[in-house]
């Protein structure tokens, strides 16, 4: 049997699997320090905190050929303006919540979870909620008991009563709503808002 | 059988002797073991307990789609699918980490160093994961605040478990990598012992990056993937590939040199396209647009050592005719080839570009390429090591051709991988049905939503699934009534096969 080549010899495959691995990782760290940047709330990917006192939308930018967040004027939430910090506590209570009672195992967030329950990332836009006015209340009613409110669109898949309190159901809410401003290059696609339904 | 009397001495009397009762009645016979291989067997029978749970709550999660008030508000779908996906992945873990003890003394040509801590660490961590799935079970979920997330539950799916639990992991996992270099160093160190050591290290060290709460979600889920990708698509992909060398070295007798050189080449090819594959998670979650191009690009050259992987295995196997000493494990190397390929590689691959993926992306889509992933990379390999660990344990019986009662391991082996193809057919299914009714049309409201989930192709899936499911669990029972009984009242050693060079 001839020697085996250089190209395919163990020490050659070595050298190649580090520096593969070593190069790919350091391009890694690079873009995940520069992801964060650009995506700390504040930015213009993630809006601060206080975006809950906006009005938001989500439409179809010809330009950019995608869908995208619209921040309006202000539309108060719950009736009340949050300054940064305080829009932060209530939407970390909420984010909190989604955690504690597990939404992610039945529900998706930005398209991420389980599958047996609707995507939340654009909930708060959602025409389920018949109308911006009512919209407040109805979710939270919803929050703090599913079961009397279901929204099972006849498919009898009920939300299980959770025990989410008054105060964990406003940051749930203004956790989704937070959420909904988030630039995600356009998931989902072909969204059509409550905003659009009052128009 | 000194090492014996030591590993035993952590356990109460009773559970010893209980244990004793069970290997009698077993036919096994601990004195075949080396000290790595006596903790390897204690990690593959909790393995394979895990296994049953998540093939339980699997069911339950599935009959839930059928029947919506099937334990309604007792066990929700919630609970079932979180006890099902964290079975799933911990069954796996203890596979691997038995899988490293049992080849750790034959590869370091030492005894393990620090068993009784390893043993330890095996019984801590069983009785962590009791703790977690009991309040899993009774407690579910709690008020939102950081005591829920400490004690209860994180939330976060795959890893939901509570943050005691998570530092108990890294506990755990430190003294097994302690264990594993400080044997290696103490013994010594080959390609397979440097590969296996460096992705311990990554496999270990990614766990912390999932140990934080962060309020902004797209933070939370960029370090999220950190853990979950890294981990499935990257890291146990290449603990996979030393399982798989050192076992064509072993039930194969494949040269060492070959086997080594096509390890340092799939990892190049699994981390070159592994690492940065990970941005196709990241193209809708707030990330900048940049990952749609690096993430769609990598993530398409991930099935190529995948592929690699098939021909290694086919080649060395068609080589040897086939000619090995553990028929079984043979079949299911040979299933785990196939499977990574086409659960990882081409289920993956087949919704991964960002064109595709913005309809795909949060359908019965993952959950498809998910099953047959899952199984065909990790669950198919753990098995394999089953019947080569069960080979042993029963004083190195013949495995080969004319064994007593083979029906049963090709059986189990059947209606495993129908079951699993089955499921993952009638979810792709689903999936597309969901791509095109909810996302196309529906724009992923919460109206298209349950349109999609009403459409009938979508109820005849889940019904499919829940009977493919059924298939899936009989195989499951026939698998450990095969591992309890295969190569009983053999007499016949193994076959010794030649080691090439």
């Amino acid at each position: 049997m001839s020697e085996t080549p250089q190209w395919a010899s163990e020490s050659f495959w070595k050298k190649v699997a580090v520096w593969v691995t070593a190069g790919s990782f350091l391009i890694l760290v690079v873009l995940t320090f520069d992801t964060l940047k650009q995506t700390s709330a504040g930015g213009n990917r993630v809006p601060a905190y206080s975006v809950i006192n906006q009005n938001i939308d989500y439409q179809f930018d010809k330009k950019l050929n995608k869908f995208m967040p619209i921040i309006g004027a202000e539309e108060l939430l719950f009736g009340q303006k949050f300054s940064e910090q305080e829009a932060e506590e209530l939407v970390t209570l909420g984010k909190k919540t989604t955690q504690a009672k597990n939404c992610m195992n039945c529900h998706t967030l930005l398209g991420n979870g389980a599958y047996y329950a609707p995507d939340l990332t654009k909930a708060w836009l959602d025409q389920g909620w018949l109308t911006t006015e009512l919209r407040e209340q109805q979710m939270l009613k919803f929050l703090m008991d599913p079961e009397k409110n279901a929204r099972t669109f006849g498919t009898n898949r009920k939300m299980p009563n959770l025990g989410i309190t008054a105060d964990e159901a406003k940051g749930v809410v203004a956790f989704l709503k937070w959420m909904s401003s988030i630039d995600t290059n356009g998931f989902p696609y072909n969204f059509t808002t409550i905003e659009a339904e009052d128009e | 059988m000194s090492a014996h009397v030591d590993t035993d001495k952590e356990n109460s009397p009773s559970m010893s002797d209980k244990l004793d009762t069970f290997k009698a009645w077993a036919q096994v016979d601990d004195s075949t073991l080396n000290g790595g291989q006596k903790l390897a067997v204690k990690y593959f029978m909790g393995a394979v307990i895990l296994f049953i749970f998540q093939i339980l709550f699997g069911l339950l999660a599935a009959a839930q789609f059928i029947f919506p008030g099937f334990l309604y508000e007792f066990l929700d779908f919630s609970v079932n699918r979180m006890v099902h996906i964290n079975a799933m992945i911990l069954w796996m873990l203890y596979g691997f980490i038995g899988c490293t003890y049992w080849l750790l003394e034959d590869e370091s040509g030492t005894e393990v160093v620090g068993l009784k801590f390893g043993v330890l660490g095996f019984w801590l961590f069983s009785a962590a994961i009791t703790v977690v799935v009991l309040v899993y079970l009774f407690i579910q979920t709690g008020a939102g605040n950081d005591t829920t997330l400490w004690l209860i539950n994180e939330g976060r799916e795959y890893i939901e478990a509570p943050r005691w639990a998570d530092i108990g992991i890294v506990v755990v996992m430190l003294i097994f990598f302690y264990n594993v270099v400080m044997t290696f160093s103490k013994g010594h160190w080959s390609g397979i012992a440097g590969v296996l050591t460096l992705d311990l290290v990554a496999l270990a060290g990614l766990y912390l990056a999932g140990m934080f709460y962060m309020t902004n979600i797209t933070h939370e889920q960029f370090w999220w993937w950190w853990v979950i990708h890294l981990w499935v698509e990257a890291t146990w992909e290449v603990l996979v590939g030393v399982i798989m060398a050192w076992s064509l070295m072993k039930i194969l007798g494949v040269r060492r040199k070959i086997v080594q050189t096509w390890l340092y080449i799939e990892v190049a090819l699994m981390f070159g396209s592994g690492i940065l594959g990970l941005g196709h998670h990241y193209f809708w979650i707030g990330t900048p647009e940049y990952w749609l191009t690096i993430g769609g690009f990598f993530s398409a050259l991930e099935p190529i050592p995948l592929v690699a992987m098939v021909v290694h295995a086919v080649y060395d196997s068609g080589e040897r005719s086939f000619k090995n000493m553990n028929h079984p494990a043979m079949a299911w190397l040979i299933a785990h080839a196939f499977g990574n390929f086409f659960g990882a590689g081409v289920w993956g691959f087949m919704h991964t570009l960002p064109q595709i993926n913005l309809y795909t992306h949060g359908t019965q889509w993952s959950a498809s390429h998910g099953h047959l992933a899952f199984f065909g990379a990790y669950a198919t390999i753990n098995i394999a090591f089953f019947y080569i660990a069960i080979q042993h344990w029963r004083g190195n019986v013949w495995m080969g051709g004319g064994l007593q009662n083979a029906w049963r391991w090709k059986w189990a082996l059947a209606l495993l991988n129908i079951g699993v193809l089955g499921m993952t057919i009638a979810l792709l299914i689903a999936g597309y049905e969901q791509s095109f009714i909810e996302r196309a049309i529906g724009g992923s409201t919460w109206g298209g939503y349950f349109a999609a989930q009403s459409h009938p192709s979508f109820i005849s899936a889940m019904n499919w699934r829940m009977f493919f499911g059924c298939i899936t669990a009989a195989g499951l029972a026939l698998l450990v009534w095969d591992l309890l009984t295969i190569g009983q009242g053999e007499t016949r050693k193994a076959e010794v096969i030649p080691q090439a060079g």
